[in-house]
């Protein structure tokens, strides 16, 4: 399937990351944002505010991001696509509700731009500092899927690839971005709308009497349908048996919450995304996402023109982590630089993955502006054999 | 009683169609008002002849929350509180679903507040059927924001010192549409107010004072369920279009009861659509939904 032409800007553009998003929302097909306005991300609602009764769909200003989150879902399951966007402390908000989509199997987009922390921390300026809270923010055993944009182009390519992620697994997909790709300009180019594929969502189709929310395939991906279909469903954010029934016990809780973990887990290698570079032969492999793999560029060229035999790892997935690559990789070189803006977060999946076979080396920063390329440059020479 | 429960489980029930058989029985206490209350909501459906894919339910987490799991429509049992704005969404994306939120006093007006005085303020296309029971039931009888004055609760051990809100009054102010309140003694009178606010456009609410003797009734020595009703009987006052400032419901003393707002105002959809019509003119197509 590809794109609905009415809602993809086709040209050259000159946007910010946030606009850059809210264009990649409305390309991927999305037509209902429920929003709270903070900053640095709140240029994705007014985006789509201002581009939205054109487009066709809807947009509300909620009470908060408690409310936002819960509205999304809600969407979702009248058969909508839609998100919403949100910083920090916002995004704290939206754990609870994060939950029930991860609970309820929704499809659904939450954009994060991050900003420094903790608390209120620094609105105006970056941080990554979110990164593992995007992924054990909410309580409960849970996997879930995350982009990170490092340019506004890819702020419009990935919210994109970010809903296909949420239509293909029903999971809630998060989009890491940060302050900097947030309010960054660049030239975006949006394709065709026939050049954007889309991944439509797994509708139900069989007889009415046989459905069951949650009964699943060997692909362990429920079929949904829509609030008014005829099916007379219901789901909840209790532990359910494939009826969607609540079922308190360990047995029922074990068969569910190990599907939602395995229907991502056994597909990391199919969702993951890296963009490698010079990674044969090198001795150190320099691994950022997001703003920090722009930075990491001058001194990964600096290390190489002084003759050092170094590797980028850029993710473009943050989550689920790529266990195996880096697994794989550590056996062949000497050590993984890693660069994030905070005090180590990726840094530790890093080593852990690593297990002693490569070093793993962080040059950490508390947030509030980008690395100094210098200082990932020391830390590459640093550690070179 | 002895008759009941002699029934042959084949035997048809004349709410098979509304309710979720293979979940009965449900969770509920005996001389809980929540079977009537769904009773009552099932019969107002009946009553508007609404197609049963035509409405869902969104239920917040409580006893009252657990409404959502047994009627048989869509329906959808949520976080604590966030009943309202997940119905908010699930609304505007097909605003052609009669959208009904069932779900206790803690969980709409103390953790979902906010929600509540916002989708009032909004207008939103919702019902709003609040069964208050006085107290937090599920968790063990703590104090709500419902609690009458100096009644006990398990986090009031001495008694409650703290204001409760009036929910009709609360309503009112923020711009409900609809707004009435009976007690689950009050079946009739309970369909026809659950009828009238789903019929009606915009955001209604129907309070439902609901007996708890296992939780409110037993902290507080008074009797059983049924002592409960009797009260109800004996005390509640049926006063329509009554001032919501003077609904305040004391510990054990008159509850007034009745039809108190009825009035028409755009909804949230109304008034995007009304607007934008304004602002672009024939280039806007009016929105009816996110719904492909």
């Amino acid at each position: 399937m590809t794109a609905d032409p009415k809602g993809v800007l086709t040209g050259a553009h000159y946007l910010d990351g946030d606009h850059a998003a809210a264009e990649g929302a409305l390309a991927a097909g999305c037509r209902f944002l429920a929003g709270y306005p903070i900053t640095p991300s709140t240029e994705v609602a007014e985006r789509f505010a201002a581009r939205i009764p054109k487009v066709g769909g809807c947009f509300i200003q909620m009470e908060d991001e408690l409310g936002s989150m819960a509205a999304i879902l809600g969407a979702a399951w009248a058969g909508a696509k839609s998100m919403t966007v949100t910083s920090g402390p916002g995004f704290s908000l939206m754990m609870e509700n994060l939950g029930l989509g991860i609970m309820m199997e929704v499809p659904t987009v939450l954009i994060n731009v991050q900003r420094g922390g903790p608390s209120t921390g620094l609105p105006t300026l970056p941080g990554q500092a979110d990164i593992m809270q995007a992924r054990w923010g909410s309580h409960g055993d849970y996997e879930i899927i995350a982009v990170a944009p490092s340019s506004p182009q890819e702020a419009f390519d990935y919210m994109i690839m970010a809903f296909n992620f949420s239509e293909k697994y029903r999971v809630p997909t998060l989009v890491m971005m940060d302050e900097c790709v947030g309010h960054m300009t660049e030239k975006i180019v949006i394709p065709e709308p026939e050049e954007i594929e889309i991944v439509p969502r797994k509708y139900y189709d069989g007889p009415k009497e046989d459905y069951l929310p949650y009964n699943v395939d060997t692909d362990m991906i429920p079929w949904m349908v829509k609030a008014g279909d005829g099916y007379r469903f219901h789901t909840t954010g209790l532990t359910h048996d494939e009826r969607g029934y609540p079922v308190m016990n360990a047995e029922c809780q074990d068969k569910l919450v190990n599907r939602l973990l395995d229907k991502i887990r056994s597909r990391v290698d199919e969702i993951v995304v890296l963009e490698e570079d010079q990674i044969e032969g090198a001795d150190t492999v320099v691994i950022s996402y997001g703003i920090s793999s722009r930075v990491a560029i001058p001194a990964i060229e600096q290390a190489r023109a002084d003759g050092m035999k170094v590797g980028s790892l850029r993710m473009v997935t943050v989550w689920p982590f790529p266990e195996n690559r880096i697994r794989d990789l550590a056996q062949k070189i000497g050590k993984f630089v890693v660069v994030e803006l905070n005090c180590g977060q990726m840094y530790y999946e890093v080593e852990r993955a690593a297990a002693g076979n490569a070093e793993t080396l962080l040059v950490p920063h508390a947030g509030g502006w980008v690395h100094d390329s210098e200082d990932i440059y020391q830390a590459i020479k640093g550690g070179e054999r | 009683m002895t008759k009941e429960a002699t029934l042959e489980p084949e035997l048809s029930h004349p709410m098979d169609d509304l309710l979720r058989m293979d979940r009965i029985p449900h969770i509920w206490c005996p001389t809980c008002g929540l079977g009537t209350v769904v009773t009552a909501f099932a019969s107002a459906i009946e009553k508007l002849q609404l197609g049963l894919d035509d409405i869902t339910v969104v239920s917040g987490i409580g006893c009252t929350g657990r409404v959502a799991g047994y009627v048989k429509i869509d329906s959808f049992h949520t976080t604590h509180g966030r009943a309202i704005p997940f119905a908010t969404g699930l609304h505007l994306a097909n605003p052609k679903l009669k959208t009904v939120v069932i779900s206790g006093d803690g969980d709409l007006i103390s953790i979902g507040g906010n929600h509540f005085i916002h989708a009032a303020r909004r207008n939103v296309d919702l019902t709003v059927i609040c069964v208050n029971n006085f107290i937090y039931a599920m968790t063990g009888g703590q104090v709500a924001p419902t609690t009458p004055l100096t009644a006990n609760a398990s986090t009031m051990p001495y008694g409650n010192f703290e204001q409760p809100f009036s929910i009709p009054y609360l309503a009112d102010s923020c711009g409900a549409v609809y707004v009435a309140r009976w007690s689950a003694l009050h079946v009739r009178r309970l369909v026809t107010a659950i009828a009238e606010a789903i019929a009606k456009p915009g955001f209604s609410v129907v309070e439902v004072i609901s007996p708890c003797s296992t939780l409110y009734s037993r902290r507080n020595r008074l009797g059983s369920g049924l002592d409960l009703m009797r009260f109800y009987h004996d005390n509640c006052e049926i006063k329509h279009g009554a001032d919501t400032r003077e609904l305040a419901i004391g510990f054990q003393e008159k509850i007034t009861v009745g039809k108190f707002i009825d009035r028409d105002r755009p909804t949230f959809v109304e008034s995007m659509n009304n607007w934008y019509g304004k602002v672009f003119g024939d280039e806007y197509e009016p929105y009816e939904g996110s719904v492909k």
